[in-house]
């Protein structure tokens, strides 16, 4: 036997082991707190993050928490598309975040899982986007700060448009027809996302309905939304839809690859296909639906709640004041230096520049004039039963009446659960 | 009964003495060596396996939307709940489709694959390694690249691109039911990452079959190839075809990962797993409805285990054949 192992007997492999466990512990004591940098009071947020597409937006992220003084900010950064499922699953554990992202659900209100923001955000309230503050109160009280909006709608190559001889569309009829005579060998028409999901909200906006009504009822089944379920099974099924393209459609690669003349996509993607197609590229609202039908952008975006149950409620509802009221400049960076985002905030909107002219001034236009924000009371179940509309109706040609009288009683039961 | 006496039954030798010190501490106590060894994996098993079954039982006696915690009991509501919820009922359906496929086809193509590389006389064992690493992937990141890479709808994938070649249009592999054409990306990812680990059963069983019974056929006149495959392979592999098809049930019972990464909102081809995660930690945080499912599908797999077992012969001794 060599001298190493008669020197490196079992007990002192053991003591060795102790000795090393007890000094990680003594260290895991120490300054080991994902910070990255900075000295923080002792008080340790999590924050969730999903993960934006646009690059630099981790980094960013990280380097504001870093620069919170009185609080060590660490960072969830979630990949993938399970999100909301990731989040709603650490809700329930001791583990769960501080602060985290996300969009206006009055389900978590009514859970006591969101804290009411409402003596943060008072102060400033005038500046930020009136829609934004509707669509973040209930009963008076508002319960989340918007950091951004996105404005979604359709993105097309003028080029290609031009040599078919397309004029933008105004109509859904349209925009299949225009879908048909942009299809070629190589290109097809239209994308607008790998299960249609996306412009579901649109659809029911460009028909003139809404998800739910003032009285929280159910507003989206009318028959104008059920011709344009008909009518986007018929587009579905003509072979001029970019199907399952390698990236979604929150991802530019498909206009940006040459593989569709037209694509659904939001605003934060402008800064890559002006990039990548220079001015050839031109922005449109959904089309309108049927005769009582006006056109539509969808004005998502991001939000950021203080959990109610976590263990630091007020350190964290200080930390997002610090970061989502105070610090306009990583406000300005936030909605501007990586993809295009409609500052939520009037006074910091009214100083961008990038958004002043030029496409991403188009886009702003399109919000203004067009934009549908999110209704708190369209929770994420009621989602996910359209979701169901859009699978069923257009993509597996069941009666759109049949797949939306399910989906009212999906919608139903949890209209009752929520407000009786 | 023996009439051999113990005075006639050949005795080990005693063994030597040992000059060393009486036995102390851990070597001198068995129980608590027994502990030692095995108490870090029941610790394991009970906090990860018994308290989450016995916490889902009880959940699903309970409201427990948006909690794990709940207090207000419904007796079975949820259990009706769930057993009148089509999309459960219709996943039911979809895995049986799935396994009716997927076992038989994944037993002979495993079978197949240890055959050929049973015989194979050269690089034995780099076609043994090649057709086992799949095995070493991740579902869900072959998913990915069965989605992204090769199953894609646009023309430069690799499904498209061959196609292509023979003048036909690309095909939208999962974003179309009609024709479901998923059912093909779903099938071949699950071949390709679990043929091979079957495969190496296969392979240690055909190594234990002895030489003389081939010997023995050739001498009795059976011809090589099929009736010896017929008629001494197959059935020498029984015990082992057996805990193959027992395992590719559970396994396709499992499926999760290839479904849920694959076709995302649809709401065709869910197997039960997908359901009941969509249920409990989907966006419905439906935990008691969830877990009543998953006791009822505990229950459905054993008793389709079970019933598996008695038809096939399973656990019975080689007597007993």
């Amino acid at each position: 036997m060599s001298a190493m192992s008669s020197n490196w007997d079992r007990r002192s492999v053991l003591r060795a082991a102790a000795g090393l466990s007890a000094a990680g512990a003594l260290a895991a004591c120490g300054s080991n707190n994902g910070r990255g940098g900075g000295s923080g009071s002792g008080k340790s947020l999590t924050q969730y993050f999903h993960a934006y597409g646009e690059a630099g937006t981790e980094q960013a992220i990280k380097k504001y928490a870093a620069a919170y003084d009185k609080a060590n900010v660490s960072t969830q950064w979630i990949t993938g598309n399970t999100f909301e499922t990731k989040l709603f699953a650490a809700l329930l554990t001791k583990n769960a975040p501080d602060v985290f992202e996300f969009h206006p659900q009055i389900q978590l209100i009514k859970s006591g899982q969101v804290a009411d923001l409402s003596d943060l955000i008072d102060p400033v309230k005038d500046d930020f986007n009136p829609a934004d503050i509707k669509s973040h109160t209930v009963d008076g009280k508002i319960y989340g700060v918007r950091m951004i909006d996105d404005p979604q709608f359709f993105f097309y190559r003028k080029s290609m448009l031009e040599k078919a001889k397309v004029d933008v569309p105004t109509t859904l009829d349209e925009l299949i027809e225009a879908a048909a005579k942009l299809t070629t060998s190589k290109v097809k028409g239209l994308f607008m996302g790998n299960d249609l999901t996306s412009i579901q909200s649109n659809l029911i906006w460009s028909a003139g309905a809404d998800t739910l009504n003032e009285k929280n009822e159910i507003a989206y089944h009318t028959d104008a939304v059920a011709e344009g379920l008909t009518k986007l099974h018929g587009l579905f099924t003509s072979g001029h839809l970019l199907l399952d393209a390698p990236a979604d459609y929150w991802d530019p690669s498909a206009i940006d690859q040459g593989l569709c003349a037209i694509q659904w996509c939001g605003m934060w993607a402008m800064p890559v296909m002006q990039k990548a197609l220079g001015d050839d590229l031109g922005v449109f609202p959904f089309p309108k639906v049927g005769d009582s039908g006006k056109q539509s952008v969808y004005n998502g975006g991001w939000s950021m709640f203080v959990n109610a149950k976590g263990k630091n409620v007020e350190a964290a509802k200080e930390y997002v004041k610090w970061l989502w009221i105070e610090q306009k400049k990583y406000q300005e960076d936030w909605a501007l230096s990586y993809g295009f985002h409609i500052p939520p905030r009037a006074s910091i909107a009214a100083e961008a520049t990038k958004l002043k002219s030029g496409l991403p001034a188009e886009g702003v236009k399109l919000f203004n004039d067009f934009g549908h924000f999110d209704n708190i009371g369209w929770t994420q179940a009621m989602i996910v039963a359209f979701n169901d509309v859009m699978a069923n109706a257009v993509r597996k040609n069941q009666n759109p009446e049949a797949a939306l009288d399910a989906c009212d009683k999906k919608v139903d039961v949890e209209l009752k659960k929520l407000f009786g | 009964m023996s009439t051999t006496t113990a005075r006639d039954v050949a005795r080990p030798a005693p063994a030597k003495a040992s000059k060393a010190r009486p036995r102390r501490g851990l070597r001198g106590n068995p129980t608590l060596n027994f502990w030692l060894f095995t108490g870090p994996f029941v610790i394991g098993l009970v906090i990860f396996i018994f308290i989450p079954i016995g916490w889902s039982i009880w959940l699903s006696f309970f409201e427990a939307r948006y909690t794990v915690t709940p207090s207000k009991f419904i007796g079975f509501d949820n259990y009706h709940q769930i057993l009148t919820n089509s999309n459960f009922v219709k996943s039911l359906g979809t895995f049986t489709v799935f396994a009716a496929f997927i076992v038989p086809t994944t037993w002979a193509v495993s079978l197949g694959l240890a055959l050929l590389v049973h015989r194979m006389r050269f690089m034995k064992a780099f076609f043994r390694s090649v057709f086992f690493l799949p095995t070493a992937c991740s579902y869900v990141a072959a998913a990915l690249i069965w989605k992204m890479s090769i199953f894609n709808g646009v023309r430069f994938g690799l499904a498209n691109t061959v196609i292509g070649w023979f003048g036909i249009d690309n095909i939208a592999w999962l974003a179309n039911p009609d024709p479901p054409w998923y059912w093909l990306v779903i099938v071949t990812v699950r071949l390709w990452l679990q043929s091979g680990f079957y495969m190496i059963l296969f392979l240690a069983a055909l190594q234990n079959i002895p030489g003389e019974l081939y010997e023995a056929a050739a001498i009795d006149g059976a011809k090589p190839g099929w009736q010896t495959f017929r008629y001494i392979t197959l059935p020498q592999l029984r015990a082992t075809s057996t805990a193959v098809i027992l395992l590719l049930l559970i396994a396709a019972y499992q499926a999760f990962d290839e479904f849920y990464n694959l076709l995302g909102k649809a709401t065709w081809g869910k197997p039960p797993l997908v359901e009941l995660y969509n249920t409990a930690l989907g966006t419905n945080q439906d935990y008691g409805a969830g877990s009543a499912g998953a006791v009822v599908l505990t229950l459905l797999i054993c008793v389709v285990t079970l019933f598996q077992g008695k038809i096939m012969g399973f656990g019975r001794g080689e007597e007993s054949k």
